[in-house]
């Protein structure tokens, strides 16, 4: 097993109005500095937990990262295999943060020589600067994401984003200079208002700078965010569903021709150029999160941090893990996440993996599902014993998960209450 | 005897009966002011919040007269609701005397109507009250007319009263003691009691309510009912105030509680005879007719596994409900169920609500359906209350469906509209009386079928809310019926289909199938629906496959929150029953209803 490391960088200088992560716009002084401290210190505290401490435990009591220390007669443990910087926005930070936080990192946990690092960025002139672009190129930071989104600028300004389209194309071209090679640039589709041929043009405004990876989502309102609250009131329209398929099946077409492959629902990559750190999350594999609000899985356990800065900091001033929530996965639920998790890749879920981790096979689980929705047409078994979903079935995929969040029925009958296989933690 | 009145209070639905009743019980002290609750005799929830009176009871009231004298007074209370006609007639023959109810800023209604004919019929002494007198809109005086010209009572002996400020409670406690007669029983005579209700208490068993009309019943004593020839000894004898209170004796004309190990409900049929077994009566106390259901559905469980929760539950409800029949049926579509009866549409709802909130049952509930007669062409005659089990058209000579006389009580501007209604209903017009310049009641003979299609909902958007509905059972009459099948996905519902007249078979296709559009949330196949009379399509709709539904964003910190979202989209397909490959949510089994 592998795992990867995210890094939240809650900061914006403004949010947008369809965001629902922890990111905070006021400028509170001093407060991206004792962040940063923070940060450095949680960070500290991983490698401590990881190399035979006690990682984040729920009901049932602290427990240890056995298995991430090396146990007797397992393998030990392996490095981080990718970073990923998150936010709000990364940018945000300065140069002189940025490289810090890297060489914290670097200095206190394993990681990987080759490790996929990533900072996402705004296209804003204002925190993308040449200099900084530089500076993390230099510290081994080797994929850049640029929330680019769309290219008319009245869309950008109606979802609240500070940079203009000339921005986004700008901001490509410093991070060629820099000499990132790998570039990710995130679109977004079913705006309201927005057309079909607007957002043809953004596919090929953004085709245009050759990125190595394009991430397509159509705009998701979140509860909790001003998009929400506007839709609620009547104030925005949604696009229809038949035009929200249009937009979804133009980027499937669209993308692949210059030569971006869909790997999973709304990633594109050009083939090698997939995401590393976001296929652990799909692939169900381990992720430890740092900083406010970060969400983590390791072994059996999900946890997340707190959501404010004063929760996150004062825990972490007193040198406890800045955990809010811990709780121990049934097999069932690790079985639903896999699953749901699973079949958003192209190639799908790995039967093999599976089997190896649930000592049962995907059919004796869900057999009658399975058979059900194959001859409808919305999902294909893959070689090993795995699924993916068919062409069809992806655009709604939705009503697929759903059908797996049942109970396991077969599961339970044969009443494993032990966990059938060696699991959890790097092997 | 001398000193008992035994009376119940009659009216439209509104018109302040438990209010009065309220009063009534405060008045003369049965209750301390601090356990008066508003409505003590609605006890259910479902009464409260509904504002009517589903089960009746009776109290004991202890009053000194002016004359200076004490009376008991046994106050029976009754459901104002037509569909509880047949409960009224219960508590009725267990009374000498009837307070009617008349709201002083309406007027009478069609069940004021209604329930003054069944007092007349029990040969009741009967009280008008004019209630609401405070209200500003009130019009004693028209109320007074109508109470005149339409039932021929003497209006000048009509008390005035507001339930609301108890004005007028005294003068109706004397009314009650002056007019109402006392009870004319034998005491010497063999006992004869009759059980007027009943219901089922897990702990002593059966609670039946009886009056005794002669002789005495004992604790201790040997009984026998008379109908189902069946002994017990009796082990507690009551009296409500409202609460039970336990006395060693009743003797005639008394009422109250009778606890005599009975373990069924159905051996103590309301109705019943109770003697004594030394010494018994001879002939019983003219019974009451059984309640006969009129209106018909099926209910299942939307999870199969519930199947036998569901008799359970419908078993226990029977226990206090003697009107509710059922029994097993199973459909193609909806697996293993039951096949109820009630008295009505509002005893159906109310079964329904009781079997849901009470019993935590996952219910879905077919359209209801009258009971047809067929005559086939081999001269056999069958009753079929399912259109599911309708007979294939081939093999069917004749159909007679069931009509009632609706009687609506309406305010004159509203005559035309309401025409119109019962006109577009199949009704045959019968009369059209004025009670007042203002006020108009209509007769129609409409199939029961047609009332059960919300004819009271359009009745009252019709009226602004004002006209009110009575109606009574007539008979069977012949009538050109087709039974209209809908095909999900090419495949019959059996409990879709329906019944209707050919005339109108084209258009209620055709709003059906637009109707179960609406209701039918897209899915991953399209759905083709179809309305058919024997093999031939008259309507056609589709409802379109999903075209894009899924997350588009799932990362590490998503799965918990997702994971919820996707749980809530299968909580909801959890309330839909999965027909061949389609999800039917339990609102299209009603669809059959809603159209129009």
């Amino acid at each position: 097993m592998r795992a990867g490391l995210y890094v939240h960088i809650p900061f914006c200088r403004r949010k947008c109005f369809y965001c629902d992560f922890p990111a905070f716009s006021g400028r509170r002084p001093g407060a991206v500095f004792r962040y940063v401290q923070a940060l450095r210190r949680e960070i500290q505290m991983v490698a401590e937990a990881l190399s035979g401490g006690d990682y984040p435990a729920g009901r049932s009591g602290p427990e240890r990262a056995g298995a991430l220390a090396g146990e007797p007669g397992r393998e030990p443990a392996r490095a981080f295999s990718s970073v990923y910087f998150g936010g709000g926005t990364p940018t945000y930070l300065d140069t002189d943060q940025l490289i810090t936080l890297l060489e914290t990192i670097r200095e206190t946990l394993p990681l990987e020589e080759d490790a996929e690092i990533t900072v996402e960025a705004n296209p804003d002139p204002a925190t993308l600067t040449p200099e900084k672009l530089q500076a993390l190129a230099s510290c081994g930071v080797n994929r850049l994401s640029l929330g680019a989104q769309s290219w008319q600028n009245h869309h950008l300004r109606a979802l609240g984003r500070d940079h203009t389209a000339e921005q986004t194309e700008e901001a490509a071209a410093k991070a060629r200079a820099a000499g990132f090679a790998n570039l990710n640039l995130d679109l977004m589709y079913a705006l309201p208002g927005q057309t079909l041929g607007e957002w043809q043009r953004t596919l090929e405004r953004a085709l245009a700078l050759s990125p190595e990876h394009i991430s397509a989502y159509s705009l998701i309102y979140e509860e909790g965010t001003p998009f929400h609250r506007w839709l609620q009131g009547g104030r925005i329209r949604p696009v229809d569903e038949e035009e929200e398929r249009a937009m979804y099946d133009l980027a499937y077409a669209l993308l692949p021709q210059a030569g971006l492959e869909p790997y999973e629902i709304s990633n594109f990559a050009r083939p090698g150029y997939e995401s590393r750190h976001n296929l652990l999350y799909w692939q169900y594999e381990n992720w430890w999160g740092v900083g406010v609000g970060a969400h983590s899985h390791f072994a059996n356990r999900r946890w997340r941090n707190w959501t404010t800065l004063d929760r996150y900091e004062a825990a972490v001033a007193q040198g406890i893990l800045p955990v809010a929530e811990s709780i121990e996965l049934s097999l069932e639920d690790e079985m639903v996440e896999m699953i749901l998790m699973g079949l958003r890749l192209a190639q799908g879920l790995d039967g093999g993996a599976f089997h190896e981790r649930f000592g049962v096979t995907l059919d004796e689980v869900y057999g009658p599902i399975i058979d059900r929705l194959v001859d409808g047409g919305f999902l294909a078994r893959t070689a090993g014993g795995g699924l993916r979903l068919t062409g069809e079935g992806r655009p709604v995929g939705n009503a697929i998960f759903a059908e797996f969040l049942d109970p396991v029925p077969v599961f339970r009958r044969n009443g494993s209450a032990t966990r059938p296989v060696l699991r959890g933690g790097f092997r | 005897m001398a000193q008992i009145r035994n009376f119940c209070i009659i009216a439209h639905v509104d018109h302040g009966k438990s209010t009065l009743a309220d009063r009534l019980i405060e008045y003369t002290g049965a209750l301390s002011a601090r356990e008066m609750t508003d409505q003590v005799l609605d006890q259910m929830e479902l009464e409260r919040e509904r504002g009517i009176t589903i089960k009746m009871q009776a109290i004991r009231l202890n009053y000194r007269a002016r004359d200076g004298n004490e009376y008991i007074l046994n106050l029976i209370d009754t459901p104002g609701h037509v569909d509880f006609s047949y409960e009224v007639s219960r508590s009725l023959a267990a009374c000498e005397g009837a307070l009617l109810v008349v709201d002083a800023t309406q007027g009478i209604e069609a069940q004021t109507l209604a329930n003054f004919y069944l007092a007349l019929e029990h040969d009741l002494e009967i009280i008008p009250v004019i209630n609401k007198i405070d209200l500003p809109s009130a019009d004693p005086d028209r109320v007074r007319r109508e109470l005149e010209e339409v039932l021929g009572l003497n209006a000048s002996e009509a008390i005035l009263a507001s339930a609301k400020t108890g004005a007028g409670t005294e003068e109706v406690l004397e009314a009650i003691v002056r007019r109402v007669p006392p009870p004319r029983g034998r005491l010497d005579a063999p006992l004869r009691a009759l059980i007027f209700d009943s219901h089922f208490d897990p702990y002593r068993g059966v609670v039946a309510y009886i009056r005794v009309v002669d002789g005495q019943v004992e604790v201790g004593q040997a009984i026998r009912l008379m109908g189902t020839g069946k002994e017990y000894e009796v082990t507690e004898l009551d009296v409500f105030r409202p609460r039970l209170e336990p006395v060693p004796r009743l003797v005639a004309g008394e009422v109250g509680s009778l606890v005599a190990q009975i373990k069924n409900l159905r051996d103590a049929r309301v109705g019943d005879t109770v003697t004594s077994v030394d010494r018994p009566a001879e002939t019983p106390l003219p019974g009451y007719e059984p309640a006969k259901p009129m209106v018909f559905c099926g209910l299942y469980p939307v999870d199969n596994e519930e199947y036998g929760n569901l008799r359970d539950a419908l078993e226990k409800l029977q226990l206090n409900d003697a009107a509710l029949v059922f029994e097993p049926e199973t459909s193609a579509a909806l697996g293993f169920g039951f096949r109820c009866g009630f008295l009505g549409l509002l005893h159906m709802e109310i079964v329904q609500e009781r079997l849901e909130r009470e019993y935590g049952q996952e219910l879905i509930a077919t359209a209801p359906s009258v009971v047809y007669r067929v005559l086939k062409t081999d001269g056999e005659v069958v009753e079929v209350d399912n259109p599911a089990r309708f007979p294939p058209a081939a093999q069917i000579e004749t159909i007679e469906e069931p009509y009632v006389r609706a009687t609506i009580i309406t305010p004159a501007d509203y005559v035309g509209p309401i025409m119109e209604l019962c006109q577009e209903r199949r009704g045959n017009y019968q009369s059209l009386e004025y009670l007042s310049p203002e006020r108009a009641m209509l007769t129609y003979e409409l199939p029961l079928s047609e009332i059960l299609l919300d004819f009271f909902d359009r009745l009252k958007s019709k009226s602004r809310g004002y006209a009110s509905l009575d109606y009574r059972y007539l008979g069977h009459r012949p009538a050109d019926l087709v039974k209209l099948e809908i095909l999900l996905n090419g495949k019959p519902v059996d409990a879709l289909s329906c019944i209707v007249h050919a005339e109108r078979a084209y258009a209620r296709g055709r709003q059906l199938v637009e109707k179960l559009k609406e209701v039918i949330p897209r899915q991953l196949f399209e759905v083709p629906i179809q309305a058919a009379i024997g093999s031939r399509v008259i309507a056609r709709e589709t409802v379109k496959a999903l075209r894009k539904d899924v997350l588009a964003k799932c990362y590490g910190g998503d799965i918990s929150r997702k994971k919820k979202l996707l749980e809530k989209q299968k909580e909801g397909k959890k309330r839909m029953k999965r027909l061949g490959t389609v999800d039917v949510p339990q609102e299209a089994f009603l669809a059959v209803l809603k159209v129009d």
